[in-house]
């Protein structure tokens, strides 16, 4: 189903001029590397939030880091507004189309350039998957950590774009902390390295600002990260709570006592019994929260942190615990929690996967009151979770044929939110702000804040060409946000507090 | 010159804003430990920030801490103590490199600075622990960013903007960081007499290994006086740490004898790596960081003391070369800046007529210095904070 999202207007001038576009473009980028036709640009109309959907006006397909720069030059000098798109996995709608502007699909850019063990490196093009980074370097027995779980589809550009997460990060950090370096095209057509093999920058720190960006600031064409060797062992042991609280109390309590576990996943008893049923991973069904533990590290470490999660966990009134015996049964743990999301899209026609954050001690709170909304909303709602970080996955059931079910289904979903924020957490852990989150970033932020995120913005793209409608809620010139209002005596100066 | 020390975020605001309207910079001040770091400053006004100081919330659980910029790093890391977890970045303490041993760093200066000790190779810098902060632009407004859980996309990553940003584009007042609990073992293998080439390949032997290697630093003999030491820093859980040394001892083992130190040893160790103690005997030299490719660092160091007179010793892997160069006209920014192709070189400690006359900061080509300055306007149009601080701005 279809559904508007209210976008910047189309500027039908451009649309009207959309041959033209096409035509100068083709000058510029290998002339198959311009998509036109109306069918073909409609396998683009939508990412991984399929509720939205928006043909976009002409799909570029670069192949070169100078083909990228020519583009965004023939965009700024033309006011021609460019959505980039790596794998199109996202669930915040960050490469929803744009009617009046170029979709630029990264997929060409799939090689991996250089691995370098010895500097623990792989340089890769941002086309390349999530996945593909760490098939490429198996054989040595390293890997590359962030681990979004649709590592197989995503590219490790939009890894960048969206600072993807994973259920590794508690322990190995966000993307952010694994990239060292990128080549970036900016919209000036200008094309720079930021980082590469050392550590931190000479300057501002715009690597950092660039993950996580949302597609906003500039086209990433080249990515550096860091490569870990694998732990020796790892090892899950499987927690039956009878009660969310007591579920929440042994996750604080782990954390608590010094332990920071390679990863920490929660789920509730309609994610259990859908997961279990689904690919049948053994899960105790009488329960209302279940933990996956992992540990890794030498076998020293992990069963000595076994054993103390397993005590911590009975201090805790846990009812069900089995630890792995072998590396296929801990993979028979996570398969469940892995195929959690198909597991939910078997009992219900349609779902949404929402993604806020809270402190973890809020969990039982948190998870009460959503059952009320959801409640209230006549909605049913299954519960993943990464509980080391507090990164909540509520999952929304609904039929979107049924009429106002998807409203509905997103109305919750923002109410989930402001919960999040209201708790002192956040929108978005890790899908993005997108254009699914964006009315909401006033619940986080005032307008001050959003008006200083913009000047970011406007230093690096200061006609909005990139990616707009996403992330900000409103839209401002640069001229008017860099205006400065000076003013004397707010203070009188000599009443200033001084010394 | 007057001082300002605004006690709320609203006169911080007036305060600001005045000095916006009247076009007249201020330098940003609270513990001043670290005034002598990056460029000298002659502004006609302090701020001075430290009134914005004191812990908010801490939450051992939860992994976070909220606290007042200006609250001494000495009070967080006896809050964090007495729960038996620390600053996982490893804030270096460069007071007597910098001659301010009076002065008390804060946290906010050391996350303003993204300082990060030898922990950095695996736990990160400063940036890779904060979380959210409080601040007042150079526009004079407040506003703030991030937030105070460890797992937050929403909106643009500005604490990673802020940090190392040496106050330019705006005072923080409140930080929120990530904090990670102590290592209950701590055990340093220490490989002897190895040249510089020798010890990086071991350092990354190490580091390439499953045993989660947590410093790696060498001092050749020049800089340590009972012979080359390379350093391998084990940290975690008892049993666990016991093993690894056993197993990276016996991987190691083609590179000598070893010998491996305790946890007392090696907190000491540590300590004098990260706030580069070996130089202690050459404070009268210029000190340089460079950060490059661990692999390229020995030839770097190989090629500038082909020309200058210089001590040497290395951390992060190799990918960290701190140099005492002694007699160049320039300090040796010339010769340094030309041993590399990819990385940048800091001038830490040397004369106030050096860090005025050579680029403190590495210098950047020339579309990402109009970027930084553009970044810069969006925070601080009339260069009010610290104007003068990274780059010469008039």
């Amino acid at each position: 189903m279809m559904r508007a999202m209210e976008m910047p207007i189309p500027d039908a001038g451009t649309i009207a001029g959309r041959d033209q576009i096409a035509a100068d473009l083709r000058a510029l980028v290998a002339p198959d590397a311009v998509i036109a036709a109306e069918d073909e640009r409609r396998a683009y109309e939508t990412d991984g939030l399929t509720a939205y959907r928006q043909s976009p006006l002409l799909v570029v397909l670069p192949s070169t880091t100078e083909e990228v720069a020519r583009v965004l030059g023939y965009c700024r000098e033309h006011g021609v507004k460019i959505v980039p798109r790596g794998a199109g996995t996202s669930l915040s709608g960050g490469a929803l189309p744009l009617a009046d502007g170029i979709l630029l699909g990264m997929g060409k850019f799939n090689r991996i350039l250089e691995i370098d063990f010895e500097n623990r490196v792989v340089v890769a093009q941002p086309g390349v998957t999530n996945l593909g980074i760490s098939n490429a370097v198996e054989h040595r027995g390293f890997y590359y950590a962030p681990d979004p779980s649709s590592q197989i589809a995503c590219s490790i550009g939009g890894n960048v774009a969206e600072n993807s997460g994973g259920v590794h990060c508690l322990k190995y950090g966000l993307t952010t902390n694994n990239v060292l370096g990128i080549e970036l095209v900016l919209m000036t057509g200008e094309i720079v390295r930021l980082g590469g093999k050392h550590l931190d920058a000479e300057g501002y720190d715009l690597l950092g600002i660039l993950v996580g960006s949302e597609g906003l600031l500039g086209v990433v064409t080249e990515v550096t990260v860091r490569i870990l060797k694998k732990p020796t062992t790892a090892r899950a042991i499987l927690l039956g709570f009878p009660t969310s609280e007591g579920a929440g109390a042994c996750v604080a309590k782990i954390i608590g006592a010094g332990i920071i576990p390679a990863g920490m996943e929660m789920m509730d008893r309609p994610a259990i019994h859908a997961a279990d049923d689904f690919v049948h991973a053994g899960y105790p069904r009488d329960v209302e929260a279940l933990l996956i533990v992992e540990l890794d590290g030498p076998p020293a470490e992990v069963e000595h942190l076994i054993a103390a999660v397993e005590a911590l966990a009975r201090q805790c009134g846990v009812v069900s615990c089995r630890i792995s015996a072998s590396e296929e049964e801990r993979l028979t743990f996570w398969s469940g929690r892995k195929a959690a999301f198909p597991a939910v899209g078997r009992i219900s026609p349609d779902y949404y996967c929402v993604d806020g954050t809270i402190p973890r001690r809020c969990l039982a709170d948190v998870l009460r009151r959503m059952s009320a909304l959801a409640a209230a909303h006549g909605l049913r709602v299954a519960n993943v979770f990464h509980a080391g970080d507090g990164n909540l996955h509520p999952l929304i059931l609904y039929d979107a044929n049924e009429p106002g079910e998807l409203a509905r289904a997103e109305e919750l979903g923002a109410d989930i939110l402001r919960l999040c924020v209201e708790v002192g957490g956040v929108l978005t852990g890790e899908h993005g702000v997108g254009v699914e989150k964006r009315d909401l970033m006033g619940t986080m932020f005032t307008a001050a804040d959003l008006d200083q995120q913009q000047r970011l913005k406007c230093a690096f793209d200061p006609q909005g060409l990139l990616n707009p409608g996403k992330v900000f809620p409103q839209l401002h010139r640069c001229a008017e946000l860099g205006r400065l209002h000076v003013h004397h005596g707010k203070l009188p100066f000599p009443d200033l507090p001084r010394y | 010159m007057s001082d300002f020390r605004p006690t709320t975020t609203r006169e911080l605001e007036a305060v600001v804003a005045e000095a916006v309207a009247r076009e007249e910079p201020m330098e940003l001040v609270a513990g001043g430990s670290k005034r002598g770091l990056g460029r000298p400053l002659q502004l006609p006004h302090r701020l001075d920030l430290s009134a914005f100081a004191g812990i908010g919330l801490y939450e051992p659980e939860e992994l976070v801490l909220t606290a007042g910029a200006a609250t001494p790093l000495a009070d967080i890391e006896a809050a964090l103590g007495e729960r038996r977890q620390m600053l996982a970045f490893e804030p270096a303490d460069w007071r007597a490199l910098l001659g301010s041993e009076r002065a008390a760093p804060t946290l906010g200066g050391a996350i303003a600075c993204n300082l990060a000790g030898p922990r950095r190779v695996r736990q990160g810098a400063a940036r890779d622990h904060f979380l959210g902060f409080s601040a007042v632009s150079g526009r004079g407004e407040a506003f703030k960013a991030g937030g105070r859980v460890v797992k937050n996309v929403t909106g643009y990553d500005l604490p990673k903007l802020m940090a190392g940003s040496y106050g330019t584009l705006a005072a923080l007042t409140e930080v929120t960081v990530k904090v990670l609990p102590r290592s209950e073992a701590m055990r340093t293998l220490v490989l002897r007499s190895l040249d510089d080439e020798a010890a990086r390949r071991a350092m990354s032997a190490a580091l390439a290994s499953p045993h989660e290697v947590s410093g790696a630093a060498h001092l050749p003999e020049a800089v340590s006086p009972s012979g080359a030491r390379t350093l391998l820093r084990l940290e975690g859980h008892g049993p666990s740490v016991e093993a690894r040394v056993r197993a990276l001892a016996e991987e190691l083992r083609a590179y000598g004898t070893i010998d491996v130190l305790g946890d007392a040893d090696s907190e000491s160790a540590w300590r004098a790596v990260r706030d580069a103690e070996p130089f202690a005997p050459f404070a009268d030299r210029t000190i340089w960081r460079v950060s490059v490719a661990p692999t390229d660092a020995p030839a770097v160091a190989a090629r500038i003391a082909k020309t200058l007179d210089t001590r040497h010793f290395y951390d992060w892997g190799g990918g960290l070369l701190w140099l005492a160069v002694k007699g160049a006209q320039d300090g040796g920014a010339s010769v340094i800046r030309a041993a590399f192709a990819s990385g940048h070189a800091t001038l830490i400690h040397g004369p106030q007529a050096l860090r005025l006359q050579v680029a403190v900061f590495q210098p950047q080509p020339p579309a990402l210095a109009t970027l930084a300055a553009r970044v810069r306007d969006g925070f601080d149009p009339r260069r009010i904070l610290n104007r003068g601080r990274m780059v010469p701005e008039a």
